[in-house]
């Protein structure tokens, strides 16, 4: 297999670009399904994102549509609703990292130190079954268990004698209600890979350590959370450049008429002016200029912690 | 983690700890039992608020209800169409790519690569995306939620890493040195080797089927094609009426038809939350080895 990288002339090497190519054939056969979907369900929607300086005309298609330039960022840009959109958006997501991050690392070093391996599985089992629950039947629990006439929450209430509520007509806690319904999601399943890492710790450093007088909290404190930071800042990167993306299927099963003002998200408000009003190359601006700024974060987070010397993503 | 003997303050930590667990343990299994038992219970119980944690007056007439309704089994039916077809395209495409894409003689592999991992950063977004499925006559055909995820870029990743770095190189150069295909030697040598890959990439691509409902509201408009999650939103959510929860029985009161209603609606919500996540839960004890796995098949690339 590796003959032609040994001992052979650049002459030769030359003319078998065609025969290295004609040797895997099968390969490419094997890649053309997923080439063709890239090209299609992935590079169609690029090309198609120039109606973002077109006015799209139905019947003129993408490319047939008149160019009007930045108009339709002007608009968003200008209009009312740009400021209200990338404050609930950034609030939301970073209230989430804030509260959603530290979580799993949390419930990984604990269950690190639990001693019995059936109790620590049997967590493990429990905490990583939301994972697997849906979006609509998330929100949908949520909408049941606050409930104002026969809901969990109330119901509790009332045996407090509190007043009951509506939880999910109000502002004020939307923002609670949609970022800790997520750690309750993501908490066990994030987990997952400083559990792994954690395993790897080696057991002699944790008896030497012992001997130098260590306790436990000093044990977890010198040795388990090194071992994790690698895999926390690769997550941090991967967080933080997507912090203009909220959860947008959740927060859009979450919406009401009551709760606009707090809960609609760039996301969101392309979905509706461009798939329910059908306003297709403004959305498409909005969307592109989220996509873009996503971007550019994700860039300056890896810039920054590959300046910082520590491990980045690319 | 038995280093030393416990001393009194590892004792402690250990009390401690262990309460902290399991505190994390209940308040993320509480809801879950608190459905399953209400949609177990008599629904007076429920909307009281006399059921806590097993069901109160065990009755399984919502389950009845929505077993004979019409909507849902449809909705089921064809969520469980998307899942098989779906997941095997998946599996399809991302295998091959995956393989072909881990050989190191591939002409080309990194310019593909790299376009391919782009589309992660960097996509035409919503509206463009329906434009297209639109223009290609997709919108509201059986193949629009099936064809649309063909790939996922991460699955792609995750499996060319597991190909290369997984099975042994030297099992495939004896298959080829015995004469065996390119192709051949993939499925007959790699293939069998890659249970866990595949058992990974089926959990994942699976749930996202199972779960799915933003494309089936975007894409679909004819009512007979819309998968399972689409129906429970309006269920749950939207807290529409279905025909399971209708009452019957005309020789009541308004008043009291009323009630009966609401309290028959409730239970359905219940219920429909456990049906839908049947399929999951039963799948759940089998592919929990590859969780594991399957993150750290992820981080491999890092």
């Amino acid at each position: 297999m590796n003959l032609a990288k040994t001992g052979i002339s650049p002459d030769v090497a030359k003319k078998t670009l065609w025969k290295r190519i004609a040797v895997n054939y099968e390969m490419y056969f094997f890649l053309l399904p997923a080439i063709v979907y890239y090209i299609i369900f992935h590079y169609g929607p690029l090309y198609g994102l120039q109606i973002a300086f077109k006015d799209f005309n139905g019947a003129l298609g993408i490319w047939g549509s008149k160019w009007v330039g930045l108009k339709h960022f002007n608009n968003f840009f200008s209009s009312y609703y740009f400021w209200l959109l990338i404050k609930n958006t950034l609030v939301l997501s970073i209230y989430s990292l804030i509260a959603g991050f530290p979580m799993p690392i949390i419930l990984a070093l604990m269950l690190n130190e639990v001693k019995s391996n059936k109790y620590k599985k049997f967590v493990q089992t429990v905490t990583y079954a939301p994972h697997f629950i849906s979006t609509v039947v998330l929100v949908g629990t949520i909408v049941i268990i606050f409930s104002p006439t026969y809901g969990l929450v109330n119901q509790m209430l009332k045996l407090l004698g509190m007043e009951v509520q509506s939880f999910m007509t109000n502002p004020k806690l939307f923002r609670h209600i949609y970022v800790w319904s997520g750690v309750w999601q993501s908490t066990g399943w994030g987990s997952i890979i400083y559990i792994a890492s954690l395993s790897s710790v080696d057991h002699e450093q944790y008896e030497a350590a012992t001997i130098d007088g260590a306790s436990r909290i000093q044990r977890i404190r010198y040795i388990n959370i090194p071992v994790l930071i690698p895999i926390m800042t690769i997550l941090l990167i991967m967080n933080a450049g997507s912090i203009m993306n909220v959860g947008f299927e959740k927060v859009l099963l979450m919406q009401n008429d009551l709760i606009m003002d707090v809960a609609d998200v760039i996301s969101t408000y392309v979905y509706r002016r461009g798939l329910i009003r059908a306003e297709f190359s403004f959305s498409s601006a909005i969307g592109l200029f989220n996509n873009v700024a996503n971007f550019i974060l994700l860039m300056i987070v890896n810039g920054i912690t590959r300046k910082l010397g520590e491990t980045s993503l690319f | 983690m038995a280093v030393t003997k416990g001393t009194t303050s590892d004792k402690i930590f250990d009390v401690i700890n262990m309460i902290f667990v399991s505190l994390i343990m209940l308040i993320i299994l509480y809801p879950m039992i608190y459905i399953l038992s209400s949609s177990f219970s008599n629904p007076d119980f429920v909307s009281t608020g006399k059921v806590w944690l097993f069901p109160r007056g065990f009755n399984i007439e919502g389950y009845i209800r929505v077993l004979q309704d019409a909507e849902i089994m449809f909705g089921y039916r064809n969520t469980m169409f998307y899942t098989i077809s779906g997941t095997l395209l998946n599996l399809a495409c991302t295998l091959l790519a995956a393989y072909a894409l881990s050989r190191k003689d591939l002409v080309g592999k990194n310019i593909i690569m790299f376009l391919m991992l782009f589309t992660m950063y960097f996509s035409g977004g919503m509206i463009p995306t329906y434009l297209i499925i639109k223009s290609l006559g997709l919108l509201n055909t059986w193949w629009v939620l099936i064809v649309t995820g063909a790939v996922n870029t991460y699955n792609l990743i995750i499996s060319r890493t597991f190909f290369a770095n997984g099975v042994p190189h030297e099992l495939e150069e004896a298959a080829i040195i015995d004469g065996c295909s390119k192709s051949g030697t993939f499925f007959k040598i790699v293939l069998p080797l890659s249970k866990a890959l595949i058992g990974v990439l089926t959990l994942y691509y699976g749930v996202s089927h199972w779960n799915s409902w933003f494309g089936g509201l975007i894409y679909l408009t004819d009512r007979s094609k819309v998968p399972l999650q689409l129906v429970l939103r309006e269920i749950l959510i939207e807290q529409q009426m279905k025909s399971a929860m209708v009452a019957s029985g005309q020789s009541m009161m308004d008043e009291e038809m009323q009630a009966l209603q609401v309290k028959l609606a409730s239970l359905i919500r219940y219920c429909v939350i456990v049906v839908s996540s049947v399929p999951v839960m039963v799948a759940y004890p089998f592919l929990q080895k590859y969780f594991d796995k399957g993150v750290m098949l992820g981080s491999l690339k890092g």
